[in-house]
């Protein structure tokens, strides 16, 4: 009698543990349903917009009920007025992306050697002014910015956006590589000294190839800013000779009668290479952010 | 807290020990001239783009008249309203959704790495296009979120962006879904690097999950957590992109931010000193979110 009491009670609490492990999962899948529609949403409406023609984006239907690649064939062969110069813009971004990388890493890693390899004494006062500059919005700065870029003559310059970014870039640059420096013994410099080498070769020899992890996640990081940035580019650059994509796709928003789904297929175009990029590299960047991004 | 200024100080004082003097301590001779050519591209770039600008923003801004003219401008008020509800609900709102998240993502099972990867999609997608498609999304007339209501409740949406409340949540929300899987990357590499002995140590006297929670995971990101809020705070101050593309401002100036509204007053009304003051009366909000954050990030380097 007993023992069968015993008996159905530890297969009613097995039951019980069951049923809420199933309650749980079950819990788990329908907040993972919801995340999937909140973070889809807004890209499902780009494609919905795009897929459509002219007339059917304004039907309201919740899919594309004839589905065509009009608008991206529009982009691609540059045949709307907005879109005149569109893979020239596009080049421009690419310019811009890879010089803002390219000197984000060369000043960065210079000055991190500086302050974590040659410890010079001054060194704290360069982590302050980067410390400074990244807790500095860059769209606060934007007036008196655009008033010296006059003054420098680099307006509707690509170099004048170059610059701008790297400077917003190179914080967070030295940030990282000071963080991971400290993970290269300094006895390899000090060998490297006593064989006679000077700081130039040891940051070509040494510093650099041991760096390299975090070079890719800092390069990935600098080509996103300056692909993704919108202000800067907007207030600098005003020709359509010297425009990137995110001006000339704001510029569809000049006219309330834009044909929306040439913007949106130009959208996604635009969202390509980044995209592509940052799951490419997404190791490394997870990898740099534990590293040293916000790292408490 | 007390360890991590001990490590500072600690680091402070290996430098002048004589061991490592001889070798890198002082800096002298051919040495210092290397150390300053190598420093001398960061300091041009610094001198030129942020202590100029800085210098001659604050010249731009430094008549008293400006800011009495600001002050008395209704839509200036406004504005202001916005941007704290905008940082402090848009901030706060986000993290503490990001705080749970991370706690989901860390479970393990193959469809939730692979949740992580679509969830990801948002922080990867560039601003620009993003906030464009929600502006369109919530369009009153044809926007997928009306369709949809209509479709399948068949409800009559309002027309979001007609309206200040509705349109200060629109943009609050477009930020909050732009960066929220940022803060929750984070935060779960935050979780992951808590050392699982103090965990399996806590199960052994047996604590339940509630306590480990309470005793393990908050203090342990208590100071993470603090950090990702005073960053995203100075972050959400500067956001221009959210506001200007998914309400534009709009209606009538009345969902604008600080950030925006410098650029609209210097940009489309031609008043640039105006710009530049409104930007300027974001300071006493934002120095002492600097000084703090950069104390913490300081320490933080003097930890690792």
């Amino acid at each position: 009698m007993s023992a069968t009491t015993a008996g159905s009670s530890r297969l009613h609490s097995k039951l019980h543990y069951r049923l809420q492990r199933y309650g749980m999962e079950a819990a788990c899948l329908l907040l993972g349903f919801l995340l999937a529609v909140w973070s889809l949403t807004p890209i499902y409406n780009m494609w919905l917009i795009a897929l459509n023609s002219h007339e059917a984006v304004f039907s309201g239907a919740l899919y594309p009920e004839a589905p065509t690649l009009e608008a991206f064939r529009v982009v691609v062969t540059q045949d709307f007025w907005y879109l005149e110069r569109f893979w020239h813009q596009f080049g421009n971004s690419f310019i811009v992306g890879l010089s803002v990388m390219f000197l984000t890493l060369f000043i960065g890693t210079l000055a991190s050697f500086t302050i974590g390899r040659m410890r010079l004494r001054q060194g704290w006062l360069l982590t302050n002014a980067a410390l400074m500059t990244y807790v500095i919005p860059a769209s606060f700065l934007a007036i008196p910015m655009y008033r010296i870029m006059n003054t420098y003559g680099l307006a509707n310059h690509l170099s004048s956006v170059i610059l701008a970014l790297t400077t917003f870039a190179t914080p967070y640059a030295i940030f990282i590589f000071s963080q991971y420096g400290k993970s290269i013994p300094m006895e390899l410099d000090e060998s490297a000294r006593i064989d006679g080498a000077n700081p130039l070769q040891i940051y070509v020899r040494i510093y650099l190839p041991l760096m390299a992890p975090a070079l890719v996640a800092v390069g990935t990081y600098a080509l996103l800013l300056a692909w993704n940035e919108y202000l800067y580019n907007f207030l600098l650059l005003s020709t359509p000779q010297s425009m990137t994509v995110a001006v000339a796709l704001a510029q569809f928003l000049n006219s309330d009668e834009s044909p929306w789904n040439f913007m949106m297929a130009t959208a996604i175009i635009y969202s390509i290479p980044p995209i592509v990029l940052y799951y490419g590299f997404r190791r490394y960047m997870a990898a740099g952010l534990t590293m040293g991004g916000v790292k408490g | 807290m007390s360890s991590t200024q001990q490590a500072v100080a600690v680091g402070r004082f290996a430098g002048t020990r004589p061991a490592t003097r001889a070798w890198f301590g002082g800096v002298h001779g051919a040495d210092y001239v290397w150390a300053i050519a190598f420093a001398l591209p960061y300091v041009a770039i610094f001198l030129a783009f942020v202590v100029y600008p800085i210098g001659f923003g604050i010249w731009m801004g430094s008549d008293a008249a400006l800011y009495r003219e600001l002050f008395s401008d209704p839509r200036y008020v406004t504005t202001v309203f916005n941007t704290l509800i905008y940082v402090g609900i848009g901030v706060n709102l986000k993290l503490f959704l990001a705080f749970l998240l991370s706690g989901f993502f860390i479970r393990k099972g193959w469809w939730i790495k692979a949740l992580l990867v679509i969830f990801i999609l948002p922080w990867a997608t560039p601003a620009l296009p993003a906030y464009m498609s929600i502006h369109w999304f919530l369009s009153g007339t044809w926007g997928l979120l009306n369709s949809a209501l209509y479709e399948l409740f068949n409800f009559d949406g309002p027309v979001y962006l007609n309206e200040r409340w509705t349109g200060l949540g629109a943009n609050i929300g477009a930020y909050i879904w732009k960066t929220l899987p940022f803060w929750t990357v984070i935060l779960l590499a935050g979780r992951m690097s808590v050392p699982q002995e103090l965990y399996e140590a806590a199960s052994v006297d047996g604590a339940s999950g509630l306590r480990r929670f309470a005793h393990i995971t908050l203090p342990m990101m208590a100071n993470l957590y603090l950090v990702c809020t005073l960053l995203d705070m100075v972050f959400a101050l500067g956001d221009f992109n959210s506001t200007f593309f998914v309400s534009g401002g709009g209606p009538a100036m009345s969902t604008e931010v600080l950030a925006t509204l410098g650029i609209r007053y210097a940009f489309t009304l031609g008043i640039p000193n105006q710009g530049v003051a409104t930007v300027m009366s974001a300071l006493p909000l934002l120095i002492p979110l600097v000084v703090l954050l950069m104390r913490k990030l300081r320490m933080s380097e003097g930890q690792l």
